[in-house]
């Protein structure tokens, strides 16, 4: 067995870890990173990406569909027809690039990586397959994995967004199961490239996790492509020689659906069995590794960065975090202390949220300024064809400092740097309705909404 | 009407110039007869002024610490009748009525405190805005990342910016504030540019140039000393059982004062004077001892005279009332003065060592340090036992090292074994 000597040895190669990597790359520390699968992680392989990619297959496709049907535009064009075989290819191919440029960043920044699956030994020491490798500073970046229900095995007609992002075909019908952002991002990618769509979920709505007023758009653009929704219904199981599934309505009756697919997506996990984990035997929140505000561990020089480290799980944070470890360990005072994380769901009408909710800044026992502006009212967002959605601020009321921004509506993801950055900057309502956004876009509904919350909207 | 004027009396031998230390009236006061008007001060004896007359102040001839020449216009007063200065001689004295004539001393306390009349300078600690104990502090990315390369805590610091935000000026306002304390501020109290003038009169002044002389003028060597205290400790303790009620109390000092007594016996150079000007040293058979006294308005030294003709509740009690004399400031010069030699006391602030200044033209000085228990050896066995130290001055110009260890040797010798305070 050899043994490698490093300073830092970093478990898993997602955004988290190859982030961290990169970083201590840059700030001169000898760096090794493991990684079992493929550079970029979930994220790049079976995420963000992928689902992202297919999204805008099935947006495109369904566009032409309608044109092809009755274009309001005066587009005309014949029925259109899928590859899906392609579409995936094409998905791959970008795929293949982000992962390829991710070896390369790391390469550059004379980072070893080694493939296979990490064994745990101590908190400096980790084997991979006959290799031992003795490090002063440990970062574990093993991502998440999908949940699993015991009743729905993943296997032949049941699959998990792993599967869903690579489909062979599409499947005439497709049962959802969970209405959280993975399951409806992808349920509408589904229902758009033309699957008959059914969405369970056990909570009273979808998008449990954000408001009502907020998810609504959602909702009525689900009916309107004509998704299906079981709200408060419950799987029981899945009868594979019928190819039906079984659902518990609110009244007590058994439901048989019958379905094609059945795409199980009911949340994630952090990745904490099989490397061996609990050899470190580390201090635990819930399902995740407990970490400080320096994401170490509860043993010394042992970081845990990521959806590792419990909520929310989101590339962007995990990336933050291994850019701040690798500084920590370069010597730096380092914290990880951002004001906010904005979450993006990428449903039709997307939905963004950065900072406090109105409840959650009640809950907080904040006296709060409250003002929405509806992208009915804004130009650039009837150019689009979009008529439903808002943006929505939250302010202090006694100084009019901005505490959180939601907006749900097309193209509303991109607008999520322009809401963090004014919570970082600490901006007030004023600052936000003094700044000249340009015209015709949907940024003008966010200085309008601060407009609106100064009791003085322009176009309202 | 006429003038009434008072002259700096004559109140010590040969003494030509006598400092004006506290005013009792003003300009415009009615004063009777024996009212007191002023205090001045010469070496270290206060006397009162009293006022001779009926009437009212007219002019006031100097300044508190102001040091007047004996036979010069200490105050005015008119009075009914004639009075004792001729219309002539008035406007003499009337010079010194205008007040700033005469300030060639400052004798105003400086103490107002900058702080409080002024606003707050711009540099301080604490937020503009008031922020809640768990509040986060409103900063950029930016400057939460510099503060922590700074090592600052952002809750510490001031935000000027809108709604309190902490700007990058913030930050380097609160480094130059306190480059020490940035790590732990906690405890620092806000910058103070106040400062208080304290005029060197009176007291301070003459302690000052006494404390000045001797340390420039002896050759101080120290000598320190332990002393184990049990035995006389105890015999105190029995003679305040036995006598206390009828005859007062007894502190250590009487039975310092017998040691030093019998100890001088048989050291006569250490109770001497030493004249360096004309370089003679005057040996003295009658011990007069210095109690070191702390009164309100500095050091001050009554004399026990004569303590070899002394029993140890004549001393006591005299050391009491000298002690009361000198605090409250009406110890007279002669019980201020005439002192062979020095004892110093600071009872159970004494410390472990001391390193006393002779008073001059004294050569030698025996300082108490307090009394501990400590564990000794005393014959092969750990016994506890009441240990004090002397700390003592001499000047090294007239008595040597070996008379002077000698002389403490013998003083330990008394009073470790007490009896023979009283035994030859």
């Amino acid at each position: 067995m050899q043994t490698l000597h490093t300073t830092l040895l970093i478990i898993g190669g997602g955004p988290g870890g190859y982030v961290t990597a990169i970083r201590a790359g840059q700030l001169g520390i000898s760096t090794i990173l493991v990684e079992g699968q493929s550079l970029g992680g979930t994220c790049l392989n079976i995420g963000c990406i992928p689902s992202k990619a297919l999204i805008h297959v099935a947006e495109q496709f369904h566009q032409t569909q309608q044109h092809s049907q009755h274009s309001a535009l005066g587009i005309s064009v014949s029925a259109p027809t899928l590859d899906i075989g392609k579409s995936v290819e094409w998905k791959d191919g970008i795929v293949d690039r982000l992962t390829t440029g991710v070896a390369a960043l790391l390469k550059k920044n004379k980072v070893q990586v080694i493939q296979g699956w990490a064994k745990v030994i101590d908190g400096k020491t980790v084997e991979v397959g006959d290799t031992r490798i003795q490090c002063e500073h440990l970062v574990l970046a093993t991502g998440s994995k999908s949940v699993n229900l015991p009743m729905l095995p993943i296997g032949g007609p049941i699959i998990s967004s792993t599967e869903a992002l690579a489909p062979k075909s599409v499947p005439k019908r497709l049962i959802v199961v969970g209405g959280g952002y993975i399951g409806l991002e992808l349920g509408i990618a589904y229902r758009k490239l033309g699957a008959e769509v059914s969405v369970v979920e056990a909570q009273e709505r979808i998008l449990p996790a954000y408001d009502a007023e907020l998810t609504q758009p959602v909702h009525d653009e689900l009916k309107k492509l004509g998704v299906t929704l079981y709200l408060k219904h419950s799987v029981q199981g899945f009868d594979s020689k019928s190819n039906t599934l079984q659902v518990l309505a609110p009244n007590g009756d058994t439901l048989n659906l019958e379905t094609d697919q059945v795409l199980v997506a009911v949340g994630r996990k952090p990745n904490t069995q099989g490397w061996n984990l609990e050899a470190l035997g580390l201090a635990m929140n819930g399902a995740s590794i407990k970490i400080d505000h320096r994401c170490q561990t509860s043993m010394h020089n042992v970081y845990a960065i990521g959806d590792l480290s419990g909520e929310p799980m989101l590339a962007h944070r995990a990336m933050a975090q291994g850019e701040m470890v690798a500084e920590l360990i370069s010597g730096k005072s380092r914290e990880f202390n951002p004001t906010a994380i904005a979450a993006v769901c990428f449903t039709d009408p997307e939905l963004v949220v950065v900072g406090q909710t109105p409840d959650e800044a009640r809950a907080a026992g904040l006296d709060c300024i409250v003002s929405s502006f509806p992208f009915a009212a804004n130009g650039r967002a009837m150019t689009l064809e979009s008529k439903s959605g808002f943006v929505r601020v939250v302010a202090r009321r006694d100084n009019h400092v901005i505490v959180g921004w939601q907006a749900v509506g097309v193209g509303v993801s991109e607008l999520s740097t322009a809401f963090a950055q004014s919570l970082e900057m600490g901006a007030q309502l004023e600052d936000i309705g003094g700044t000249i956004h340009a015209h015709p876009t949907l940024g003008e509904a966010v200085q309008e909404a601060a407009l609106r919350a100064l009791g003085h909207a322009l176009h309202l | 009407m006429g003038t009434h004027v008072i002259k700096m009396p004559d109140i010590g031998e040969g003494i030509a110039e006598v400092e004006l230390s506290v005013w009792h009236v003003k300009v415009g006061d009615m004063v009777v007869e024996d009212q007191v008007l002023a205090d001045v001060m010469t070496d270290k004896a206060m006397v009162d002024i009293p006022s001779p007359v009926h009437g009212k102040v007219i002019a006031l001839g100097g300044q508190p610490g102001e040091v007047m020449a004996v036979g010069s216009v200490l105050i005015s007063i008119e009075v009914e009748g004639a009075g004792n200065v001729k219309e002539s001689t008035q406007p003499a004295a009337a010079v010194k009525e205008a007040p700033v004539a005469a300030p060639k001393v400052e004798a105003v306390v400086e103490s107002k405190p900058v702080a409080a009349a002024a606003p707050r300078p711009a540099v301080c600690q604490g937020p503009l805005v008031a922020r809640e104990a768990n509040e986060r502090p409103l900063a950029s990315p930016a400057v939460r990342k510099h503060a922590l390369d700074l090592g600052i805590a952002l809750r510490l610091v001031r935000g000027t910016g809108p709604a309190g935000r902490v700007l990058h000026d913030d930050l380097e306002a609160y480094l130059a504030q306190g480059q020490s304390n940035a790590s732990s501020v906690s405890s620092a109290y806000a910058q103070r540019n106040d400062e208080a003038q304290i005029p060197v009169i009176g007291m301070r002044r003459k302690i000052a140039q006494r404390m000045q002389d001797a340390t420039q003028r002896a050759a101080h060597f120290s000598y320190v000393e332990e002393i184990d205290v049990t035995a006389v400790e105890e015999l105190r303790a029995h003679l305040n059982e036995k006598h206390g009620a009828t005859r007062g109390k007894l502190t250590l000092l009487p039975f310092l004062v017998r040691a030093l007594v019998v100890a001088l016996r048989d050291f006569p150079q250490i109770n001497a004077r030493y004249d360096d000007e004309a370089q003679v040293i005057t040996r003295l058979g009658a011990v007069h001892v210095g109690i070191a006294t702390q009164a309100d308005i500095g050091l001050m030294v009554p004399v026990v005279r004569h303590a070899e003709a002394r029993s140890l509740w004549d001393s006591a009690t005299e050391i009491a009332r000298l002690a009361t004399a000198a605090r409250n400031g009406k110890a007279s010069r002669d019980e201020l003065s005439g002192s062979s030699i020095t004892l110093t006391s600071l009872g159970a602030l004494g410390g472990i060592v001391s390193t006393p200044v002779l008073n001059l033209p004294e050569v030698a000085i025996v300082g108490v340090n307090k009394i501990v228990e400590r564990p000794m050896v005393i014959k092969g066995q750990i016994v506890i036992r009441k240990m004090m130290n002397l700390s003592s001055s001499f000047d090294h110009r007239v008595v040597d090292g070996m008379d002077a260890a000698q002389f403490i040797q013998a003083v330990r010798g008394l009073l470790e074994q007490p009896a023979t305070l009283f035994v030859d």
